[in-house]
């Protein structure tokens, strides 16, 4: 590990996995999206993700298997490079550098060397104009290849995959773009162009949005802006062309696709209804609705048991080819704004955020998976536009996770300001959030900002909110026993409302220990006492609206710090009463790591936005990072991580035991990483996983039990590893048969005698090259296995001093004991295998 | 262009009858059509589609099926259980011959054109031999139970595919032996109970017969298997028509939607011989149901209860310019079906069954152009006139002075005497009519309302004088110098009473002395159909309107086109100009501005000048509202002949009164529509 890394801002999980078409596997069992700059394979059975295929450096924009070879994939990404994986064992074979920005990727069965791109003409990022050209990929065995020999097939197309598809046996290629449908003969080497008119009396709207190609006749289906899907036939003569209308969407039509066989049409669209046209007629259409949200593309697998649709909100449905939906992949929901801003639910460290409309979604970073929906509104949500439907607005967990506090609203011109606020109690029994106190207009005007008091569950105080509204006024909640003979029940009521010159409230935080209360009303900070709820001072440094306010922590305190519009970040010290220092910086967003001292700040000027990582009771900055992202961040949050991950340089600690998330203008979540190649999951425990859930097959009959018994055999005699014992010897045999994948295994006949050999009880001769064969195939999985682990132990003698000398908590402590175990074993395994 | 006082009418309630079979022939691009009414059209392609012929309707005959044989002879079939064979020269029905078999609801003649077979209601089809001048019983092929609705024959001429309710059957026509009966399934959605009523069959030469029928689908079988091959449902309701073009690769079908669509048959493959018939194209042009349709070799023409003619050329069949592929819609006929009594300010309406006289209305007001005047005097319907006996009148007039109405059917020919007194009106009939040779096709009265012209058939026209107080006398009949055979349907008499013209359907146009009732000369023959005519009142020049929309001015006293006229054809005319929709109609002058012509189609009325230089291509031919915004002195540089006025459609007639007054009347297509039947209730999105 280099000692001094660069600190990356890196896409991480909840990337839109609905950006490109998915692919199966020719065998349906897996399938494969682009999600970020990573290609995920999942299983269509289970849902999990079995690998990450990591590699491109930007967005991957297309995927599709490799027609030569079913266990292999390409993909292309706007890093301008081609990769070919295996995606059975999670490998990169292979890196093809084109050098232009890849927008779109296809692949021909028929022409075995070269593959078709679309890249922008020019090479230049704001060229408005593509073209398709093929690529030849060159035969050399090196890893990676520069593939430069380019040639031009059809120019001014549209960027997006879904607009040029290719027909029958590669025969022709066709594209849209406008109101022009183009169609290359490759044999012919011909181009035909057939415009439609833009729009018709009776108001059509004829711009394309996307074709497909029937992959057995000669027909070429379009969708279009009015919802029409057109069947183009006869392409082939420049003025006798033809084609049938089918409409049944009432607007645009995003995606088409043909099955395998090309018996039926998908389309789909706004309506999140997945429409099967059979035999291309208009009357014998079949209907998969209430899919949830827009589709925006469709697949379907090459052995035709399979179609999925990828939705806007970030889902990928896998439907059964009888119309019922199979399984359900769910990535973090973006809507179109995040009004609750990032929370972190205590209890599971999952991120926390406003999911479907009206929904929370939980959702987990580690494994990148949507933990569960929340419905706060619950009501039914109407697509329409133009209708105001009630917003989630504010979100808030109580310390250690058992309340819920939300706010929504519905805002209509005409109509009031409707308000309400829900708390929720967390249910040990159900594992989930059921409502407690349901608060009809808590405030006059906009709830502008709620925290729950932080109290140790120890102590016997009553959990406490408090709401700040644009009315002027703060309130303070408490949770009451209104129990009476019949029934017992707890409820929330209002105990306290403050003002403060009938300013409007916009902030609101406690302290770490909950016995101050700061209310920033307008320009003036205000710090309550949180017992008697006196009034204890006032802050108004400089004038300026308060945007953002928080406390220190930990050892620090003792001080308070707010943000102001007029571009100062002040710390006061609460002990003085006055102002500690202040820093002109225009601060958007205040963040204070809960594990530790420090505090994140970004500032954004004009274009970018900055990273500022301080302690509040020192002047110099841990950490600055320009440039963070385009535009301004939206919002930023510290997520605890589960095991304290060790940071190689001194200007980085402030990563090691929470991690900074923050969601930035284009709805992206990105954090900051120091590692190149990061490996948040640990593929080969997930394959395990997959398999454990696989059916049962006779094979599996046949060998899994053999090799259950011998596994619970090998545990048993865990402790005395070092004897290596007759039959744990020929398991790696098997399992070397059957997890290599079978392009590389060599014959069957070959491997026969050594499968039945591996059967059979073996005798005290047996050829000692083999064993050893073995066994050093053993040790260097081994070997493999533990690199990250020995790296840790490498390095944790730098930071147990350090960790010791700032303070010491049992929680550290246990950890350690478990990484101290963790050596213990791998090192015994590590030095036998030497 | 001039002011007028415009007398705007809109009391001719006029609805033309719902287009019931279409029969088109491929030899001599001619459409035949009959309507509901038993009356019977001839479009011409070739001549832009211009109505060319037309035989008036007939109480009780009316027509189901039309079909061409041996060349140019229509045959039609009815109701009535008659088969007819039409003559296109005289305009009327050549000889009629029951079937036997009660009402008849198909007709259709083998491709030699040898034979006619005929369904009828008693399950009879029926074999007619096509003689040279009649068509003979043949034979009946065996009698199934339930009526015919329609047949086809193989190419070959070997089989007849028949359709009924509920099935279909292929006869063998050697044997006369039903070879296949073919079971059609009932509505796909619905009662079961309902019949499936077959009303459309064509036998295609490979065998394959194709059917429409009254549960909405089309359906494609195998005859010699009698298997189905394909099925397409079309509509929620019935498909009632069906063709198929000559390839055999095209099919169009209507249903009772209004909608008409195309199949074609396309190869999946290129290259491959499999091919698949696939519905292609719809088009929603008809309101009701369409009852007809036909394929040309490059256009699909649907009829329907609507009354209108829709030919929609295939785009990709026609290779010309865009005009040549524009649809085409008619509603309204080419003929003129009012006449004025320019001095008493009479319209005289003619109907199917009676005339109406209408005493146009006054005002005393006046006021600045495009304003709406005030009526001080309502229009007055004076009377109506019931024509006696089942036949349909062709056509009718009113004398300038308005005291003579004449109308005339097929066969018999009716003059009337109309006095006015006070504030009564009194008819009567002129009982002692000279026996006139053939039936009337156009009559036309003298300006000095003395003489009343009869064109009628083989290019004669007769002569009749009036005579007070209420009687006639035939004149003289003038034949054309060269024998013709067709009929006159076309007059212009000069305003001295002494040049006739007549217009026949050889396109010839001929000249008369009125003085010395014998022919003066013949316009030079053009190839294309004559529309308008008119003689002007000052000069005597003959101003002819042709279907293409070509306009010639002849000379009559020096017996050649005038210069202006060669020089139109020399410039050209312009591309708006000859790119109308409509023939034109009629054709009248400005005896105050010689240099003036006026002239109107369906949707627009023009002041052609003759004074003014001809628009050029890069000038736009409606220019009025432009002109209108400019200054005097920048207008006189932007002024071209062609004065066009299209705030008055659809128009169905127009004529100059004196004193600067307009009269024309319209029909707008709403006020149709809403005499019209509702049409079949439709599911529309979003309602």
């Amino acid at each position: 590990m280099v000692a001094q890394e660069a600190l990356r801002v890196v896409r991480c999980g909840g990337s839109k996995l609905s950006g490109t078409r998915a692919a199966f596997s020719a065998d349906a069992k897996s399938l494969f999206c682009a999600s970020g700059d990573y290609v995920k394979v999942y299983s269509t059975a289970t849902e999990e993700c079995v690998h990450i295929l990591q590699g491109h450096t930007n967005l991957v924009t297309g995927i599709q298997l490799n027609p030569q070879n079913h266990m292999q994939l390409y993909s292309c990404s706007l890093d301008g490079t081609i990769k070919l994986w295996d995606f059975t064992d999670g490998i990169l074979i292979k890196t093809f550098v084109v050098g232009y920005k890849l927008f779109a990727f296809y692949t021909l069965a028929g022409s075995e060397d070269s593959v078709f791109i679309i890249i922008p003409k020019r090479n230049e990022e704001a060229s408005d104009s593509f073209q398709l050209v093929s690529v030849k990929l060159p035969k050399i065995p090196d890893q990676e290849v520069e593939a430069k020999e380019l040639s031009l097939i059809l120019d001014d197309i549209g960027q997006s995959p879904k607009c040029t598809a290719f027909g029958r046996e590669g025969e022709y290629v066709a594209s849209v773009c406008g109101l022009h449908l183009l169609v290359y003969f490759f044999k012919k080497k011909k181009i035909h162009r057939f415009p439609l008119s833009a729009t018709s009396s009776k108001g059509a709207n004829n711009y394309f949005t996307c074709v497909a190609c029937h992959p057995k006749e000669d027909c070429i289906a379009s969708g279009h802006k009015d919802g029409k899907i057109r069947l183009w036939r006869n392409f082939n003569h420049k003025r006798e062309y033809t084609f049938s209308t089918l409409h049944w969407h009432h607007d645009v039509v995003m995606d088409l696709a043909f099955s395998v066989e090309g018996t039926s049409l998908l389309s789909g669209g706004v309506e999140s209804v997945l429409v099967q046209w059979r035999d291309g007629s208009d009357c014998k259409k079949e209907f998969l609705p209430r899919l949830g949200s827009t589709i925006e593309h469709i697949a379907a697998s090459p052995n035709g048991t399979f179609f999925c649709t990828s939705h806007t909100d970030n889902k990928i449905t896998i439907i059964h080819s009888n119309l019922r939906v199979s399984a359900i992949i769910q990535g973090l929901v973006k809507g179109t704004d995040v009004k609750t801003g990032l929370v972190v639910d205590p209890r599971t460290k999952a991120l926390v955020l406003n999911g479907k409309p009206g929904h929370l979604q939980f959702y987990c970073l580690q494994t990148d998976k949507q933990l569960y929906n929340l419905d706060i509104v619950q009501q039914e949500y109407i697509h329409q536009i133009g209708l105001n439907q009630v917003d989630l607005v504010k979100a808030a967990f109580s310390a250690r996770g058992s309340w819920l506090a939300t706010v929504e609203q519905r805002e209509d011109k005409e109509t009031e300001l409707e308000l309400q606020m829900k708390l929720w109690s967390y249910d040990e029994q159900t594992q989930s959030f059921t409502l407690n106190t349901r608060i009809n207009m808590p405030h006059e005007s906009h709830v502008t900002a709620l925290c729950f008091r932080d109290t140790d569950e120890l102590e016997d105080v009553t959990p406490t909110l408090v709401t700040a509204g644009k009315d002027g006024r703060f309130k303070v909640w408490v949770l009451v026993n209104d129990s009476d003979a019949e029934k017992q029940s707890m409820g929330w009521s209002c105990d306290f409302v403050g003002s403060y010159h009938n300013y409007p409230a916009n902030n609101c935080c406690f302290s770490e220990d909950g016995s101050l209360l700061a209310v920033s009303f307008e320009e003036t900070v205000t710090v309550w006492d949180s017992d008697t709820w006196d009034l204890k001072c006032t802050f108004c440094h400089p004038p300026g609206r308060i945007r953002n306010l928080c406390f220190g922590r930990l050892s620090c305190s003792k001080y308070l710090l707010g943000t102001t519009s007029n571009g100062f970040l002040c710390c006061w010290n609460l002990l003085s009463c006055a102002l500690e220092w202040s820093a002109q910086l225009n601060i958007i967003v205040l963040q204070p790591d809960p594990l530790s001292e420090n505090i994140a700040a970004v500032s954004w000027l004009s274009e970018h936005s900055d990273l500022f990582v301080f302690k509040p009771n020192e002047p110099r900055p841990l950490c600055i990072q320009r440039n963070i992202c385009r535009g301004r961040v939206q919002w930023a949050v510290f997520i605890p991580r589960e095991v304290p991950e060790s940071v190689g340089s001194e200007n980085h600690k402030w990563l090691s035991r929470s991690q900074l998330y923050f969601l930035t203008q284009t709805q992206d979540l990105m954090t900051f990483s120091t590692k190149s190649t990061e490996e948040r999951l640990t593929p080969s425990s997930k394959q395990l996983a997959i398999e454990e859930s696989l059916p049962v097959t006779p094979f599996y009959l046949l060998l899994g039990k053999h090799r259950n018994q011998q596994q619970s055999k090998e545990n048993a005699d865990l402790g005395t590893a070092v004897v290596p014992s007759h039959l744990a010897q020929h398991s790696p045999a098997i399992k070397e048969l059957l997890h290599t994948p079978a392009h590389v295994l060599p014959s069957a006949s070959f491997l026969c005698s050594i499968f039945i050999n591996s059967l059979l009880i073996p005798k005290e001769n047996k050829s000692a090259g083999e064993v050893a064969d073995e066994v050093e195939m053993d040790s260097e999985k081994a070997e493999d296995e533990s690199d990250e682990d020995i790296e840790v132990t490498e390095m944790e003698p730098d930071i147990n001093p350090t960790e010791i000398l700032g303070e010491i908590t049992p929680k550290l402590s246990k950890s350690q004991e478990k990484e101290l175990r963790k050596i213990r074993r791998m090192d015994y395994s590590w030095i036998a295998a030497l | 262009m001039g002011e007028f006082q415009v007398h705007r009418v809109r009391f001719f309630a006029y609805v033309p009858a719902g287009i019931r079979c279409l029969a088109h022939s491929a030899r001599s691009d001619r459409l035949a059509l009959a309507r509901t009414d038993g009356a019977l059209e001839l479009y011409n392609f070739a001549a832009n589609y211009f109505q060319e012929k037309g035989i008036p309707g007939h109480e009780t005959r009316s027509i189901e099926a039309l079909c061409w044989a041996a060349g140019d002879r229509l045959f039609g079939a009815g109701l009535s259980g008659d088969i007819s064979e039409y003559d296109l020269e005289k305009l009327r029905v050549k000889y009629s011959l029951d079937g036997f078999g009660g009402p008849i609801w198909s007709l259709a003649a083998d491709a030699h054109g040898t034979q006619l077979a005929v369904g009828c209601e008693d399950g009879s089809v029926k074999l007619f031999q096509i003689l040279p001048d009649k068509i003979q019983f043949e034979r009946s092929l065996d009698r199934q139970k339930g009526r015919i609705l329609s047949l086809s024959w193989h190419p070959s001429g070997t089989r007849i595919a028949v359709g009924s309710i509920d099935l279909l059957r292929v006869f063998d026509v050697r044997s006369g032996h039903s070879i296949q009966r073919i079971l059609v399934d009932r509505c796909l959605q619905g009662p079961q109970s309902r019949e499936c009523v077959v009303w459309s069959v064509a036998f295609l030469s490979d065998g394959t017969i194709v059917s429409a029928d009254s549960a909405g689908k089309v359906q494609f079988w195998d005859s010699e298997k009698g298997t189905l091959l394909e099925t397409h449902p079309v509509s929620s309701s019935a498909v009632l028509s069906l063709a198929v073009c000559e390839t055999e690769d095209s099919i169009v079908v209507g249903t009772s939607e209004g909608a008409v669509y195309q199949f074609q048959l396309l190869p999946l493959k290129w290259g491959s011989a499999e091919s698949q018939w696939v519905r292609t194209k719809p088009f929603q042009h008809h309101t009701h149901d369409v009852r007809a349709v036909a394929h040309s070799a490059t256009a699909l023409i649907s009829g329907g209860l609507d009354a209108q003619l829709v030919i929609r050329p295939l785009m990709e069949k026609v290779h010309g310019k865009s005009y040549d592929a524009a649809l085409r819609k008619f509603t309204y006929p080419h003929r003129r079906l009012v006449s004025c009594a320019k001095k008493a300010r009479l319209l005289l309406f003619q109907f199917p069954q009676h005339l109406e006289l209408w005493k146009l209305g006054a005002t005393s007001a006046t006021g600045k152009d495009g304003d709406v005047l005030p009526v001080s005097r309502a229009p007055e319907h004076l009377l109506q006139l019931k024509s006696k006996g089942p036949e349909h009148i062709c056509c009718s007039c009113v004398s300038p002075c308005g005291s003579w109405v004449a109308y005339s059917t097929a066969s018999r020919f009716h003059l009337h005497r109309v006095r006015y007194e006070n504030d009564r009106v009194s008819i009567k009939r002129v009982a002692a009519m000279p026996k006139l040779q053939g039936s009337a096709h156009q009559l036309l009265c003298s300006a000095d309302s003395s003489r009343l012209l009869v064109a009628s058939d083989q290019g004669s026209v007769h002569i009749l004088e009036l005579l007070e107080p209420g009687g006639c006398r035939h004149l003289q009949t003038l034949r054309p110098n060269s024998e013709s055979m067709e009929a006159v349907y076309l007059l212009a008499v000069s305003a001295d009473g002494d040049w006739l013209a007549a217009a026949g359907g050889d396109w010839a146009i001929n000249i008369y002395s009125l003085r010395h009732f014998k022919p003066h000369c013949t316009v030079p023959a053009y190839n294309c159909a004559v529309t308008a005519l008119a003689i002007h009142p000052v000069t005597n020049n003959l101003v002819i309107a042709h279907s293409d929309q070509q306009v010639f001015e002849f000379s009559i006293p020096s017996r050649e086109y005038t210069a202006w006229s060669r020089k139109v054809q020399q410039h050209g005319l312009h591309r708006g100009w000859l790119e109308r929709d409509t023939p034109i109609t009629h054709i009248t002058f400005n005896p105050k501005e010689p240099a003036h012509i006026l002239l109107h189609d369906t949707h627009m009325f023009c002041i052609l000048d003759k004074s003014l230089p001809l628009p050029d291509a890069a000038t736009s031919l409606m220019n009025q509202i432009t002109l209108k915004q400019l200054s005097e002195k920048a207008r006189r540089g932007h002024v071209h002949a062609f004065k066009i006025c299209k705030k008055y459609r659809p128009l169905l007639f127009m004529e100059l009164l004196d004193e600067g007054s307009l009269v024309v009347v319209e029909r707008p297509v709403m006020d149709i529509k809403t005499q019209l039947p509702p049409p079949v209730q439709q599911k529309k999105f979003g309602t």
